[in-house]
């Protein structure tokens, strides 16, 4: 996505971006219930669907946000919900009913300090694990994270795009800290910016809801309203969509979903290499944490000490195969994270003994420093 | 083969899972005579419904249909609606369903006065789970987690409905089957939330447990319990015990919520 030199510049929080990127790709419907830090989500949507002709609703909790946004999924709008900690537990069993009926889903999570009502006006990265463990039962997932608010901006185009080309609910972790912060962004011309739709039928005779063709990655998705009559269900169905207790059938359609994110890797997977040529220790890290690990990689370099860092912005699926390669040439791995350590398991199980495992996180509520990141790495030396 | 099956039902799909007996299968019946009375288009008609014996019916049925997850039906139905408002949105939901784990958005959905039908199968127990008490067990009756008698106190559905908003709300049994088409025929045409209560009969999980004889005794059962409101209301209260009312508790005109949504885009529109 190019930016051209006379496109709009805005001085705005995260939340705000976030908006801004889910309208630029056709959002039409949010479902949800407020809740801090990510209220400004539902009110700036409040403020801006009915403008374009969509719809805004405030529901009677978090369950029957999702549940809304997912029914108006299913009559063709771009749909979104947006929550933070609390919410975002109550929203898991209609996150696996989308996973498993395949329907097309932004779901956001500012997150904030937990567990319980924790810590609701500060910053965490605690619900990393969630994302992917969240709702029962194996199922494929998409995750992404922002380290600025212009990214928020691009990232949320993003999430909207593969929910519709994969059909599936897509997850847009920010934080606290992302969702307030303001920041300069550059808003692109709309001709440069990518929108992805879902592939809908155009033959109701024979159409299977839930069978894919050759070539294709998802069946076709044909909206509620339009005449194809079919069924939709959450438990285990075959290719028309009908409940199906055969364990073949089961396998065939679980294997299906997983192959959905597996077998695209290189179209789903993103993340940032950020001096790491010459490294010799990484620094892992994502979201409003990145931001003081690049900081921290600053610093050490001025002092000689070469460091780098690999920037997650797909959580899930997390890049394996690029951290595996890194890992083999390099002394450290610290992982930095506000958690008491999520995404530090995913690295140990994929670097193994190829590198020292390092960790700097906390869970209080503050942001990691730069000097904290600095510190740790330094204790090695 | 009757002919509303052969135009309304999928019919590769059945035969039905219901249980012989089973009172949920006359209401689906009342239902699609009802959509076919007033001549609706099929394809512009959703009907979702939970989790349940009752919220198996949708599979049954030829037009868009959801099966969601337990209790949120009219959750999903209020997304279908507000996004697609020329669509005929149905909702069937057990008593379970509908008053327990989905009574929040029950009661949620009368007070917007959503245009959405929502037609409660309500045979006092969880019928798929095998026969635990629901909110609309009665006092004492017997449930596989109500052992000694349930002690809890049932919710009126229809009543709740009537209270909490809904521009329509009524009741009626599979016994009077004509009376029960032709409420959910008249709630199908309220502009505004409305709701039907259809008590059902439940011989495998509710009817063997609280020896309520066979499914003839049960049917005549509803026909001795249930009187109409009026006749109900004229009954001096030492001869009310053990009747319950019928019919329709409410029938008034609200702002339905869709259409008021419409009229901020409109506004919005106009503004610029
Ligand atoms: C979240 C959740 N909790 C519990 C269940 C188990 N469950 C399935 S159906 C049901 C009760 C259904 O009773 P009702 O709504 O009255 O429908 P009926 O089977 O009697 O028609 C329960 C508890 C579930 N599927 N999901
Ligand atoms: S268990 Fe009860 S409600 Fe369920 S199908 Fe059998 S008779 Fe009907
Ligand atoms: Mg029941």
């Amino acid at each position: 996505m190019k930016m051209k030199m006379k496109s709009n510049v805005q001085f705005v929080q995260g939340n705000k971006a976030c908006i801004l990127g889910a309208l630029d790709a056709g959002y039409k419907f949010y479902g949800g219930y407020p809740i801090t830090p990510s209220t400004e989500l539902a009110e700036l949507s409040a403020v801006e669907l009915p403008k374009v002709g969509g719809k805004f609703i405030q529901m009677e909790d978090e369950i029957a946000g999702i549940a809304a946004a997912i029914g108006a999924s299913l009559t063709g709008k771009k749909s979104m919900t947006a929550t933070s900690g609390p919410g975002f537990s109550l929203k898991q069993e209609n996150i696996g009913y989308a996973m498993m009926a395949e329907i097309p889903l932004v779901i956001v999570n500012v997150q904030r300090g937990g567990p319980s009502t924790g810590l609701p006006t500060s910053p965490a990265q605690g619900d990393m694990m969630q994302a992917k463990w969240g709702t029962h039962g194996d199922h494929p997932v998409i995750a992404l994270t922002p380290e600025s608010v212009q990214e928020t901006y691009y990232m949320t185009i993003r999430a909207f795009n593969l929910a519709e080309k994969y059909r599936m609910p897509v997850m847009l972790m920010t934080d606290e800290v992302i969702g307030h912060m303001r920041e300069k962004i550059v808003i692109p011309n709309k001709e440069d910016i990518e929108i992805i739709d879902r592939v809908q039928p155009n033959e109701k005779e024979g159409y299977l809801p839930y069978g894919v063709k050759d070539g294709e990655t998802v069946p076709k998705m044909a909206s509620f309203g339009d005449g194809y009559r079919y069924h939709v269900t959450g438990l285990a169905h075959d290719e028309t969509g009908f409940p199906s207790n055969s364990n073949e059938n089961a396998k065939r359609l679980l294997d299906r979903l997983m192959n959905k994110v597996n077998h695209n890797l290189d179209d789903i997977l993103d993340y940032e290499e950020y001096m790491l040529e010459d490294a010799e220790h990484i620094v892992l890290s994502y979201g409003a944490t990145a931001r003081s690990a690049r900081a921290a990689i600053k610093q050490m370099r001025q002092e000689g000490i070469k460091a780098g860092m690999f920037r997650l912005k797909t959580v899930w699926p997390f890049p394996e195969e690029r951290l595996l390669e890194l890992s083999k040439n390099v002394k450290n791995v610290l992982v930095a994270e506000m958690n008491l350590g999520q995404m530090v398991l995913e690295v140990e199980r994929v670097v193994k003994d190829n590198a020292k495992i390092l960790f700097c996180g906390r869970a209080d509520g503050e942001i990691i420093t730069p000097e904290e990141i600095v510190e740790t790495l330094k204790e090695e030396f | 083969m009757n002919k509303y099956v052969k135009k309304y039902l999928r019919n590769d799909k059945l035969a039905h899972m219901w249980c012989p007996g089973c009172g949920h299968g006359i209401i689906m019946h009342q239902i699609i005579k009802a959509i076919d009375n007033l001549g609706l288009d099929k394809d512009n008609i959703c009907v979702v419904s939970g989790i349940g014996c009752s919220s198996r019916a949708p599979g049954y049925m030829d037009f868009d249909t959801l099966h969601t997850t337990h209790g949120r039906a009219l959750a999903f139905a209020t997304g279908i609606k507000l996004a697609n408002p020329d669509m005929k949105v149905i909702v069937v939901s057990g008593d379970g369903d509908a008053s327990a784990i989905g009574g929040n958005h029950l009661i949620h959905a009368c007070r917007r006065n959503i245009d959405i039908t929502t037609i409660v199968f309500n045979n006092t127990i969880y019928g798929m789970t095998g026969g635990q008490f629901s909110p609309t067990t009665a006092t004492n009756d017997l449930a596989s987690t109500a052992p000694y008698g349930s002690i809890d106190r049932p919710f009126d559905i229809a009543k709740l409905a009537a209270a909490a908003g809904a521009s329509y709300s009524a009741r009626s049994t599979v016994y009077h089957a004509n009376n029960l088409e032709k409420l959910i025929e008249e709630a199908l045409q309220v502009k505004g939330f409305s709701l039907v209560e259809a008590m059902s009969m439940c011989p495998t999980s509710y009817g063997r447990r609280n020896k309520k004889g066979t499914v003839s005794d049960m049917l005549e059962d509803y026909k001795e319990t249930y009187i109409n409101i009026n006749a109900f209301n004229k009954l001096p209260l030492e001869k009310r015990e053990g009747k319950i009312e019928m019919g329709v508790f409410k029938n008034e005109t609200y702002p339905e919520y869709t259409a008021e949504y419409q009229k901020i885009i409109d506004r919005l529109k106009g503004d610029k």
